[in-house]
């Protein structure tokens, strides 16, 4: 272990695993494996069943057939997956801060505190501010946010730059990078260039 | 502060900040009670009599508007997904989102009653066992509460369905709750009554939680 | 290496293939179709022709001979269901998703019926239609159930995912049902104390408990054919719909 390393050392695996809604398969036979301290960058068209395969893999989908696994994981540290979608989860009525410190509970390995989490992503102003006020890319942010207060191995994207501005693009780059640092991984679905040097790329098939 | 403790706190802090939305309830709770008397004539007599009853589908009607908040702003947003992430139980969720629901929805309707037992003409003692009644009762509604909006959450036009299901199963805490204020058998069946439902609700209200937790992790996507 | 997976299916894996399933149970169809239209016609003949007018009901408590059959099967139904959803819940089985999904319309009819019936019987003994007797009502409560799981199976559109919702709600219903039963009947028993009506009550002579036995049997067979044709119809549904999804994706398979 490096002395920046945080998490154990871990294998995100998939063995001949098909993907699908309801029993529709979308994306078949996918062996990934991804090592501790990398990424995976998803690609492909619309449809392709991008978004499917990170429900998947975070367990929130069941598989069609094949497995997931995470090697060497430890299931009393805690879920190993942070999973982050189209939807924010940012609800009105609660100010930026409170949102970020009920997750940092509730997601438990409690890592970043709430005030330097909320300055990394820089919304040190909009701390106390009713989390409806704060814009697509804000809450975008505050959504990266929530990726740094608890600690998880495995960071799954779903379009993490969608409202994000040039600055903001280069934060979620910088974020990932460090992620990759300490030793998690990190598999991203996005159209937009992820400015992570060196992610491999897996390109799903289209849907024709 | 434990995981159970904050979905506590941010259950109550979102119902609060509500914009109103527990004090429509308590109007709705007290309007559908004072609308009795216009459907049935002012007569006193019979007004007292059936005011247990009217007292408790008011109650149960109130709590079956709240239901569709529940589950469904965490269904749009994306929280329900995260929730099924997280580090405290889905079933843990549920029984806090539950006892939260009790709080914001059942217990304002319960500090309202003394309103309509005064319009319906309730004597002090039927008032007493009715507010007792509903104390021990409505934590069994909550609790079927919970599992009809589970059920239909993963529908998303589930609005109506969820008190369609849930009513046939009400009926013992209807029958029970009206029972241990105004028994036909006397005073010792209205005691046997409340002995009922309180058993009842600490059955449901234990239950519902593993219940609707498991209707969520496998109707939502 | 197909032929070989096919030699290792158990007979659980057999049924639960819902084209094997449906190919093992088709040859059942007729033979039991006609194997209860003939206690049907043995059933009728009884009941019409050889049992005996009762003293105080007079003919009319010939309307017992399809009234009970039918509330045995609006709870033998539910038994059903529920097992299904059990193999649901526990063994993924999917031939459980679609008995489950079969029987609630079934359900509901045999329940509706034993009102009907129940009604019918009600006006000239006790002199109204409808009595809030503790019989009644809790199968009028069953009924008020089986139509909210046909409901909810109507709001999903991915059969799969509301077969497990379903199956859910289906066990906390089979988990309440005694508890309502047991309410409406304290309920009842409070709010009208002389009971009306007791079929556990007399011992029944053997002319009018022949047919009734006889029908007893006719109806449960019929609920099995409607059941099996139920499932067969519900297993092509699905194969349709798949192969409609697949065209619409361009898929050749």
């Amino acid at each position: 272990m490096t002395p920046g390393q945080v998490h154990s050392l871990l294998r995100l695996e998939t063995a001949a695993l098909a993907v699908g809604r309801g029993d529709m398969p979308l994306a078949q036979a996918i062996d990934l494996s991804v090592p501790a301290g990398t990424g995976l960058l998803l690609r492909g068209p619309n449809g392709a069943g991008k978004s499917t395969l990170l429900l998947t893999l975070a367990g929130l989908l069941p598989p069609l057939s094949g497995s997931v696994v995470l090697q060497g994981h430890n299931e009393e540290e805690g879920p190993a997956f942070h999973h982050c979608g189209h939807r924010n989860a940012v609800r009105p009525r609660l100010t930026a801060r409170e949102t970020l410190g009920f997750w940092r509970t509730l997601n438990g390995n409690p890592a970043v505190p709430v005030d330097a989490a909320l300055e990394r992503v820089g919304l040190v102003r909009q701390a106390r501010l009713d989390a409806a006020y704060l814009s697509a890319g804000q809450q975008r942010r505050l959504v990266l946010a929530r990726l740094l207060v608890s600690a998880r191995p495995v960071w799954l994207l779903d379009e993490p730059s969608s409202a994000l501005d040039a600055e903001g693009q280069v934060l979620l780059g910088e974020l990932v990078r460090e992620h990759l640092g300490q030793g998690g991984m990190a598999v991203i679905a996005s159209h937009d260039p992820i400015a992570v040097p060196g992610l491999p790329v897996l390109t799903l098939g289209a849907a024709r | 502060m434990s995981a159970f403790a904050a979905m506590l706190k941010r259950e109550l802090r979102l119902s609060l900040r509500g914009g109103g939305e527990m004090l429509t309830l308590v109007l709705f709770f007290v309007i559908v009670g004072a609308v009795v008397p216009f459907a049935v004539g002012p007569d006193k007599a019979l007004l007292s009599r059936i005011a247990p009853g009217v007292i408790w589908i008011a109650a149960f009607l109130a709590m079956l508007l709240g239901l569709e908040k529940l589950f469904g702003p965490d269904r749009d947003d994306g929280t329900l997904a995260l929730y099924r992430l997280a580090d405290l139980p889905l079933a843990a969720i549920v029984a806090a989102k539950v006892i939260a629901h009790w709080l914001t929805a059942a217990l304002p309707l319960i500090l309202a009653s003394p309103a309509l037992a005064l319009l319906l003409a309730m004597d002090a003692e039927t008032f007493w066992r009715t507010l007792l009644s509903l104390l021990l009762g409505t934590p069994a509604l909550a609790g079927f509460g919970a599992i009809g909006a589970a059920l239909t959450v993963a529908t998303r036009r589930g609005g109506l369905l969820a008190p369609i299901l849930i009513a046939p199963l009400s009926v013992p805490v209807l029958i029970f709750g009206v029972g241990a204020i105004s028994p036909s058998g006397g005073a010792d069946q209205a005691q046997v009554a409340a002995l009922l439902l309180a058993a009842l609700s600490l059955t449901v209200a234990t239950l519902s939680p593993f219940a609707a937790a498991l209707a969520i992790d496998w109707g939502e996507d | 290496m197909a032929t070989d997976a096919v030699q290792k299916m158990t007979f659980w894996n057999r049924l639960a293939h819902p084209g094997q399933f449906v190919q093992w149970t088709r040859p059942l169809v007729w033979p039991l179709a006609g194997l209860s239209l003939v206690l049907f016609l043995a059933g009728l003949y009884f009941a019409f022709f050889v049992s005996p007018a009762e003293k105080y009901m007079g003919d009319t408590v010939r309307i017992m001979y399809v009234h009970v059959p039918s509330a045995w099967l609006s709870q033998f139904v539910y038994a059903t269901m529920a097992a299904s959803a059990l193999g649901t819940l526990i063994w993924r089985h999917p031939m459980a998703d679609v008995s489950m999904k079969a029987a609630a319309p079934l359900g509901a009819t045999f329940t509706a019926m034993a009102l009907f019936t129940g009604a019918l019987w009600g006006r000239p003994t006790w002199g109204t239609f409808w009595e809030w007797d503790g019989r009644m009502t809790s199968t009028l409560v069953l009924l008020f159930i089986y139509f909210g799981i046909i409901a909810l199976w109507r709001a999903f559109d991915d059969q799969l995912r509301a077969a497990r919702v379903v199956a859910v709600f289906t066990l906390v219903g089979a988990v309440n049902i005694p508890i309502i039963k047991f309410s409406v009947d304290w309920w009842s028993t409070l709010h009208q104390p002389a009971s009306v009506f007791r079929a556990d009550g007399p011992t029944m002579p053997p002319e009018i408990l022949t047919p009734l036995f006889v029908m007893f049997f006719a109806f449960t067979l019929l609920f099995a054919v409607l059941q099996l044709v139920g499932m067969h119809t519900e297993v092509r549904r699905r194969r349709v719909t798949t192969l409609e999804r697949r065209a619409a994706r361009g898929e050749s398979r």
